[in-house]
């Protein structure tokens, strides 16, 4: 017992925690100066997660123009009309109508919306996750398959596949095309792209681009179970020339992923899983996962039993 | 065999899951068992040894009147406020610690319970039953009523949501709680990854509990349609049973969603049926449909009402008449309607195509119309008014200053481009505790603290009020600016561990702290109670007027607290906020002069009755059989349920008439009361 409260508080980082003090008042202070974030959509590195910022800003920006005058008012006719000895503001207790402010204030509200709605519905649609993205350059599809607790990647075009680790060329259109094995996920990569949700018998689409080499984390964003915190991969965009010795690279790895593997080993839930390559897929595997759970009672090939959930939580 | 006679219970596994788990985890919840321990041997201890049971029984647990019923639905609602917020300190603590090589105190099957429990218990036995309470205690007084429509079936919805409450809290004893998420999304929620009790004992809790909401909701619109004083007009009516007006329809609309999606997933569970499972056809996109079809609507039938107190508190502390009470009519109605047309914003990222997103996007942007109409209206009832910063009033300026930013963010999610970024972020879950405390916590903190003297006489310590509103509003940024910074840093909600390269902590501690700096606004709120309970007969806390505030309304009008008829003579108004005029005119609530002579008259009253404690506790029953797959228990508590009901339909002996005799004596003492404060 006593060793069990020893273990853990020792494994409290308490003094991590006290040197952090320090840093998070400079980190904050630091951070709404110069906005230097390396992470996530304040850091945008592709073409449609620069574009969801620039919304973000200008959406902030037209809405702060109602909402600093509001505040200001509120806080100032808080004071001016405050109860006190000698307050010279004018008092009027029965003034409750005037046609002409309330016009004003359906209008200005109005006329904010009526341009945030015109913007969203063109962004809206040039921001559609489904919609291919314009470019010279040929397209690279990979097929994302949401498990518990993994991502799996499928390059049809290279009959290449690997586990929580993603490599893509800068310069092409890169089509995911999104499914899963597992409860409803949502696949992102916050500094290329938004999001979109992996459901089993589905198939979602989300394009991407970008033009820096750099790894970006990628995960999954609504929650699947015990194993959810971990389902993180890097997304490596590189070169196309680097791209293809990646593939290569991948090519030569022995393994194969056939629907025996798929639904033996990589389905079973498992936490914190290694990246993994696949040298060469079955053709035809993604169609043939999404449309299992089509099919009557097919879809209960990717249930785990109670059991294998049970001994799961328990260890 | 032994499974036949106890279901589930056979099961260790099922009934004691924490026999299983690290020692660390097991320290965490035998603490939790000695608090409940400790605290229920209190509670029982101290009934027993002052002889109170049969004073609980009397006066509380049978009764039909609306203004007790408001003080259990509080009572009820600040225990679990205080849970909901263990809660939270327990993640905000976690998320603090658990950066790389740490995994935190929490092992993640805790986690994942703990945040589901979180968000169930503030939403459905936190915000309702406030809201409830302050429907209870304000509404039929406002209206010059005797009591809501259907009385006994307000004791029924009062204890129905108390069978929610101990359901769901049943779970931190025997079983474990739904780790799904507050709203249970399968198929995540379904047999094949959610084994174990936990989402039945959801499933049953948030349906029985919201049984009793529609209950309410239907018993409100009635006594607000029916039960109106003499005079008084929909458009004379108080702006705040407007609102509860607008509420109860939502209510009345999107309940029978929610109960019929929840009905649905317990088939899949119990039936083996495939409504939303991933085989044999089932479609969870069904599932979150229909889950946000009730669940948008859900947050204005909260907001709603707290909308309602602001206006009330700003024209009484302003000294002036709240500021276009027409269009802050019409505006809470165009609310009520568009509340029904924007619940796909609620997952845009599910791929519903351009267009239907940028409908949906749209259709949210404009609720912010009138939302932002009735913030000016509240700003100029201020404007050449006197306003005296009581507690309520510090609560509504609070209000202003988080609610826009609330808003804005709100409006920045409805964008469907910027929610495919912050969708599942803790952006999102900034900006909905945003609105949530900004607009409903602080709204109904407010409507508390105002009410309060209506409901036992006296008011709560001002000083100590306002210390828990500065805790609570500096906590509040503190906790929740961080959360939407690191929601721009791409920090997914319900993160159990993060990698240390994310630079996620600071941010997180800093909210951890946030919380903290709450928890002291919790400790005021609990030492406002008890000093002012301490000194309630005392100078500057008693109040025999019944009129603390110089109100507007009728509720203002009769004594606090009322008595059990609320007004001896029928009140009558002729225009908005009649109580006012007549005061300055110096005529009675019935626009008679306040000296009377004319005599009393005896009045017609619902009796109090056992009926709804007891077909709760048939209901508790079958809920329970039914999450431990006892069935014929179930069975029974069906019997037995439906047999009750049968048993008090057929009973026409509920109502009486008070002697005018006895109303006399009570007013009598009443007026001396007042008389000798006088002096």
């Amino acid at each position: 017992m006593m060793k069990a409260i020893t273990n853990l508080v020792s494994k409290l980082p308490l003094k991590g925690l006290l040197r952090n003090m320090g840093v998070v008042l400079l980190v904050i202070l630091s951070l709404a100066l110069s906005g230097c974030v390396s992470e996530g959509i304040l850091a945008p590195k592709g073409q449609v997660a620069i574009a969801e910022h620039r919304l973000i800003f200008f959406a902030v920006g037209l809405m702060l123009i109602v909402v600093i005058p509001t505040i200001f008012m509120a806080l100032f006719f808080g004071w001016r009309y405050r109860e006190k000895t000698q307050n010279n503001a004018k008092y009027e207790p029965e003034w409750r109508h005037n046609t002409l402010l309330e016009v004003v204030w359906w209008t200005i509200p109005c006329i904010i919306i009526l341009i945030l709605g015109t913007v969203t519905w063109k962004t809206t649609h040039s921001l559609d996750p489904f919609k291919p993205l314009d470019s010279q350059e040929a397209p690279v599809t990979i097929e994302v398959i949401s498990l518990d607790w993994k991502w799996l990647f499928i390059y049809p075009d290279y009959k290449i596949a690997t586990i929580n680790y993603l490599c893509i060329p800068t310069g092409r259109p890169i089509n995911f095309k999104i499914t899963a094995a597992a409860p409803m996920n949502s696949f992102i990569i916050p500094q290329l792209g938004g999001q979109i949700y992996a459901m089993t018998g589905m198939t979602t689409q989300l394009h991407l681009y970008t033009d820096t080499p750099g790894s970006y984390r990628g995960f999954g964003a609504n929650y699947t179970g015990i194993g959810f915190a971990g389902m993180q991969f890097v997304t490596e965009a590189t070169s196309p020339d680097k791209f293809n010795s990646c593939v290569k690279k991948i090519q030569e790895t022995p393994d194969t992923l056939t629907s025996d593997v798929f639904w033996k080993q990589l389905v079973p839930q498992s936490t914190d899983d290694p990246v993994r390559y696949f040298g060469s897929v079955e053709s035809g595997l993604f169609d043939k996962i999404v449309m299992s759970y089509m099919m009557p009672g097919m879809g209960d090939n990717a249930v785990p039993d109670e059991h294998a959930i049970m001994n799961q939580s328990n260890h | 065999m032994l499974e036949t006679f106890i279901g589930k219970l056979s099961n260790p596994h099922e009934v004691f899951p924490y026999l299983y788990e690290p020692v660390s985890q097991q320290l965490i919840i035998l603490s939790m068992f000695i608090f409940i321990i400790i605290g229920g041997v209190a509670l029982v201890g101290g009934l027993t040894y002052f002889k109170k049971w049969g004073y609980l029984w009397r006066e509380w647990i049978i009764t039909v009147d609306h203004k007790r019923i408001a003080v259990m639905y509080f009572v009820v609602a600040f225990i679990m406020l205080f849970r909901g917020f263990v809660d939270a300190a327990m993640m905000r603590t976690q998320q603090a610690l658990a950066s790389g090589d740490s995994t935190g105190y929490l092992i993640p099957q805790h986690f994942d319970q703990i945040f589901t429990a979180h968000g169930v218990i503030m939403i459905f036995f936190v915000a309702m039953p406030l809201m409830f309470a302050l429907f209870n205690i304000a509404v039929p007084l406002q209206i010059g009523a005797r009591d809501v429509a259907f009385p006994f079936l307000n004791s029924l919805s009062f204890w129905l949501f108390v069978v929610g409450v101990v359901l769901a809290n049943m779970s931190l004893l025997i079983g474990d709680f739904a780790h799904a998420g507050w709203l249970a999304y399968p198929p995540f929620s379904e047999l094949a990854y959610s084994p174990s009790v936990g989402t039945d004992y959801y499933i049953w809790a948030v349906q029985i509990s919201g049984l009793g909401s529609l209950l309410s909701g239907i018993n409100f619109f009635v006594t607000i349609v029916k039960m109106r004083c003499p005079g008084m007009t929909l458009m004379k009516m108080p702006i705040f049973t407007w609102t509860v007006f607008f509420s109860c329809i939502l209510i009345m609309a999107s309940f029978p969603v929610l109960t019929v999606d929840l009905a649905l997933l317990a088939l899949d569970r119990y039936m083996d049926m495939h409504f939303f499972t991933t085989s044999y056809g089932g479609d969870q996109m069904m599932y979150v449909n229909l889950i946000w079809m009730w669940g948008h609507p859900e947050v204005y039938i909260l907001v709603l009402p707290a909308f309602g107190i602001y206006s009330e508190i700003v024209a009484t502390f302003s000294k002036k008449p709240l500021f276009g009470y027409t269009t802050m009519v019409w505006a809470s109605g165009v609310i009520t309607i568009l509340s029904f047309l924007v619940w796909l914003h609620h997952f845009f990222t599910m791929g519903s195509g351009a267009d239907v997103n940028a409908f949906f996007g749209i259709m949210t942007m404009i609720i912010s119309i009138p939302t932002g109409v009735k913030l000016f209206n509240w700003i100029f009832t201020m404007y050449r008014g006197r306003i005296t910063f009581t507690s309520p009033m510090y609560w509504m300026m609070g209000f202003f200053a988080t609610f826009t930013i609330g808003g804005m963010t709100g409006v920045m999610l409805s964008v469907p481009g910027i929610d495919f970024q912050a969708h599942n972020s803790t952006f999102l879950v900034a900006h909905f505790h945003n609105v949530i405390i900004g607009g409903v916590v602080f709204g109904y903190f407010a409507g508390f603290t105002y009410w309060f003297p209506k409901m036992f006489g006296f008011r709560l310590n001002e000083r100590l009020g306002k210390c828990a509103f500065w805790c609570w509003i500096i906590g509040f940024f503190v906790a929740f600016m961080p959360l939407y910074i690191l929601g721009g840093m791409g920090m997914t909600r319900r993160l159990y561990h993060y990698d240390a390269a994310t630079g996620f902590q600071p941010f997180l501690i800093v909210a951890a702290i946030g919380a903290a700096i709450i928890a002291v606004g919790v400790v005021f709120q609990v030492l406002q109670l008890i000093v002012s309970i301490k000194n309630r007969h005392k100078e500057g806390y008693r109040d025999v007027t019944g009129d603390p505030w110089n109100g507007r309304t009728l509720e203002w009008a009769t004594s606090s607290p009322p008595a059990f008829y609320n007004f001896a003579h029928d009140p009558e108004v002729n225009c908005i906020d009649a109580f006012w005029y007549d005061k300055q005119k110096g005529l009675d609530v019935d626009n008679k002069p306040k000296i009377r002579t004319e005599p009393y008259h005896d009045i017609h009253m619902p009796k109090d009755t056992a009926m709804g404690f007891i077909i709760s506790v048939f209901v508790l029953i079958l809920g329970f059989a039914m999450v431990w797959h006892i069935w014929w228990l179930a069975i029974v508590g069906v019997i037995c349920t439906i047999g009750s009901v049968i048993a008090r339909a057929c009973n026409y002996d509920i109502d009486y008439y008070v002697k005018a005799s006895t109303v006399e004596a009570i007013e009598t003492k009443h007026q001396q009361e007042i008389a000798g404060a006088k002096l």
